[in-house]
């Protein structure tokens, strides 16, 4: 069994959704990263997502693209984000870590040695922003062999006939993203996103994690309530920005804010009863 | 890679590939909307109706066809080669993007959009844009980067008064890219009823074979046009590239005429061999940006470099994937000119012609002067002199030293 399907049996054993939680790798420097990385699991993140720098994320908002910029300004780059996976694994074995971000920095890699080099360090899957089912053969095949699962994304223009393809050999979970838009800026109403998660849930039985504009513990603990699993990402990268000085400098205690806001949301999320899990 | 094709012409294949460029890269929430612009398109090319608007506007709000003119004072200046210029500088809003965002808006009407969004370099696309939009009323939102916006005022100002909101740009580097950034964001979080005008044969599937096909018109009317003149096809074909649309509308039609020498132009910038230029063929390699894969400036961990050019509109980091796919083939040669040839270009065709050029065909006008030359008196080259320079004169004063 995966660290990912494990982590989400155990989440169904305990009659809670789970809480993913996004950061940048890099921000605002690799050291604090790092620090804030370790410190996820203890803070409550079910499943840490890892963002991976790129100087043009079209998918995201200012929050996130400013994350990157400052992670790519300090130097960081894929190989120190693959370091810092390896290092988490040395003390933690359980919490699954997915990889997500745009393909460019992957195909540069290499897509086979990325592959490769993300398995071995303990990375379990991937979320490729810009990387439909219809372009991912050169890196999905790989990536697959090197055990990691290649998340699949519904947006709320997926027509149910494309769910049906995108879910066909889908592994891991199925993110929906909750919004028409990009990260960070609107949210979606809750009785849409629990609709769409029916819509979803109709053509598979991968859990289902929703991203996108989900912000407070209270949004959280809803989303979680409906879903297998919320995500919560900008509102945790702002609270890295939060900390720091107009020219980016630590001014704050960037670990402490984070990693507190990190507890806020996931004792939200769990005492939220999970009605739907499945 | 050289091996010779029966055509160059067929692509892209079904799934939108150029070899293994081009394609349809983009966040899960644009992919049903992308099959749906193709659908559109593919039913709109096969109405006579549609082309019969477009025809009808291209003829009369245009003003095509574009004369192609026997450049003689240029050609005596240069010692070799006829040089001819295809004028599509004099076409309305002074350059060939009207013909591209004369389609485009024309399809986005057919499919019930009601807004349009576009992205602007030297604002030439912005403009063309807005002058669609103000013909049909529809609201059109433009995203230019804001350092493009201060070095083409002239053009954000035509845009204003056509009725279009310009949005600054500025993250990254603020130019042509990040515009395309910009852009891509409204359109994510609008595509319900927003078209998105994209301004060069780049982005994903279809809108690299649909700006293509609409900027064709250059080299079809060309065809015609230097049989008219001379009696046979030119022997060589030159073109700026910035994203490449007005190369590959001149070029598309020629491109399986075996013996036309093909050459598209690219922006050296500082040089070739310095960190400031925009020459992605020369001086990038394959990467996957703004939904399709093409060779892309970029450093080795795959962040996208910033591109440099004197001229706005060739100041982007990628290239259109068929672009890409010819260099590949060998079909297309692919050379560049320097900001400083550029400008040498920009003045001589000024003085000897009386045709101030935008910067960016002086950009293909500088390697004209480069060949010409050395070619014989019976050699017939066309060079499409995509743009007229008024918007132009602020910048090169500024370059040359001369305060307005």
């Amino acid at each position: 069994m995966s660290r990912i399907e494990a982590r989400f049996a155990a989440l169904r054993a305990e009659g809670r959704g789970g809480l993913v939680t996004f950061v940048t790798a890099g921000d605002p420097d690799t050291e604090l990263s790092t620090e804030i990385l370790a410190g996820m699991p203890a803070a409550g993140a079910d499943i840490i997502e890892l963002g991976m720098p790129f100087t043009d994320p079209v998918a995201d908002g200012p929050a996130i693209e400013l994350a990157s910029g400052r992670a790519l300004a300090g130097g960081h780059n894929m190989v120190r984000t693959l370091a810092m996976v390896r290092g988490f694994r040395e003390t933690d074995n359980e919490t699954p870590i997915v990889l997500m971000g745009y393909y460019n920095p992957i195909y540069a890699y290499g897509p086979e040695r990325f592959a490769a080099d993300a398995g071995s360090a303990g990375v379990d899957g991937l979320i490729v922003v810009d990387l439909p089912p219809e372009e991912e053969a050169e890196f999905s095949v790989p990536a697959r062999a090197a055990g990691m699962d290649m998340i699949r994304l519904v947006a709320p223009t997926t027509t149910d006939e494309r769910i049906a393809t995108l879910v066909e050999n889908a592994s891991g979970f199925v993110y929906y993203v909750s919004v028409r838009g990009i990260t960070g800026t609107s949210s979606a109403a809750a009785g849409d996103i629990e609709s769409n998660v029916a819509r979803i849930r109709k053509q598979t039985d991968l859990p289902i994690a929703v991203g996108f504009g989900i912000r407070t513990p209270t949004q959280a603990a809803d989303v979680a309530g409906v879903a297998d699993a919320a995500v919560v990402g900008t509102a945790i990268v702002e609270k890295v920005a939060g900390a720091l000085n107009e020219q980016n400098v630590p001014a704050g205690d960037v670990v402490g804010d984070t990693l507190g806001y990190v507890s806020q949301l996931a004792e939200a999320v769990r005492s939220a009863r999970n009605g739907n899990a499945s | 890679m050289t091996e010779t094709l029966n055509t160059y012409r067929a692509g892209p294949d079904e799934t939108g590939h150029f070899g293994i460029y081009g394609g349809r890269y983009v966040p899960e929430t644009l992919m049903p909307l992308l099959s749906e612009v193709e659908e559109a398109y593919e039913a709109a090319k096969a109405d006579p109706a549609f082309r019969a608007e477009f025809d009808n506007l291209m003829t009369h709000y245009v003003g095509r066809p574009s004369p192609l003119y026997f450049a003689s004072r240029i050609t005596e200046h240069c010692g070799g080669a006829k040089i001819y210029f295809k004028r599509d500088e004099l076409n309305h809003t002074g350059a060939h993007k009207i013909n591209n965002t004369l389609g485009q808006i024309l399809l986005a009407r057919r499919m019930g959009k009601t807004r349009i969004i576009a992205e602007t370099g030297a604002g030439q696309h912005g403009v063309a844009t807005a002058t669609v939009c103000a013909l049909f009323g529809i609201p059109c939102v433009v995203y230019m980067g804001a350092v493009d916006i201060e070095r083409q005022k002239p053009n954000v100002f035509r845009m204003k008064l056509l009725g279009a909101e310009v949005v600054p740009v500025s993250t990254g580097s603020s130019t042509l890219k990040d515009a395309m950034n910009g852009a891509l964001r409204d359109w994510v979080a609008h595509v319900d009823d927003t078209f998105y005008v994209i301004g060069t044969v780049a982005g994903p599937h279809p809108y690299p074979a649909m700006v293509r096909d609409f900027q064709s018109v250059i080299g079809i009317e060309t065809r015609e046009q230097i049989m008219a003149a001379e009696g046979r096809l030119p022997d060589t074909l030159v073109a700026c590239i910035g994203g490449g649309s007005n190369a590959m509308g001149l070029f598309h039609p020629f491109l399986d005429d075996d013996g036309i020498r093909i050459v598209g132009v690219e922006a050296a910038g500082d040089g070739i061999d310095t960190d400031r230029h925009a020459a992605s063929l020369s001086g990038g390699k394959p990467g996957v940006l703004h939904g399709n894969r093409t060779y892309l400036l970029q450093d080795e961990d795959g962040q996208i470099a910033e591109a440099h050019s004197i001229s706005a509109g060739l100041d982007y980091p990628g290239i259109g994937p068929e672009h890409a796919w010819l260099h590949d083939s060998g079909r297309v040669e692919y050379a560049s000119a320097t900001d400083t040839a550029a400008l040498d270009a920009f003045q001589l065709c000024s003085k000897l012609e009386g045709i101030i050029p935008a910067l960016e065909p002086a950009h293909a006008l500088a390697h004209v002067l480069e060949i010409a030359p050395d070619l014989p008196s019976d050699h017939i080259l066309v060079m499409n002199m995509c743009g007229r320079g008024d918007k132009d004169v602020f910048s090169v004063a500024d370059a040359l030293g001369v305060d307005l």
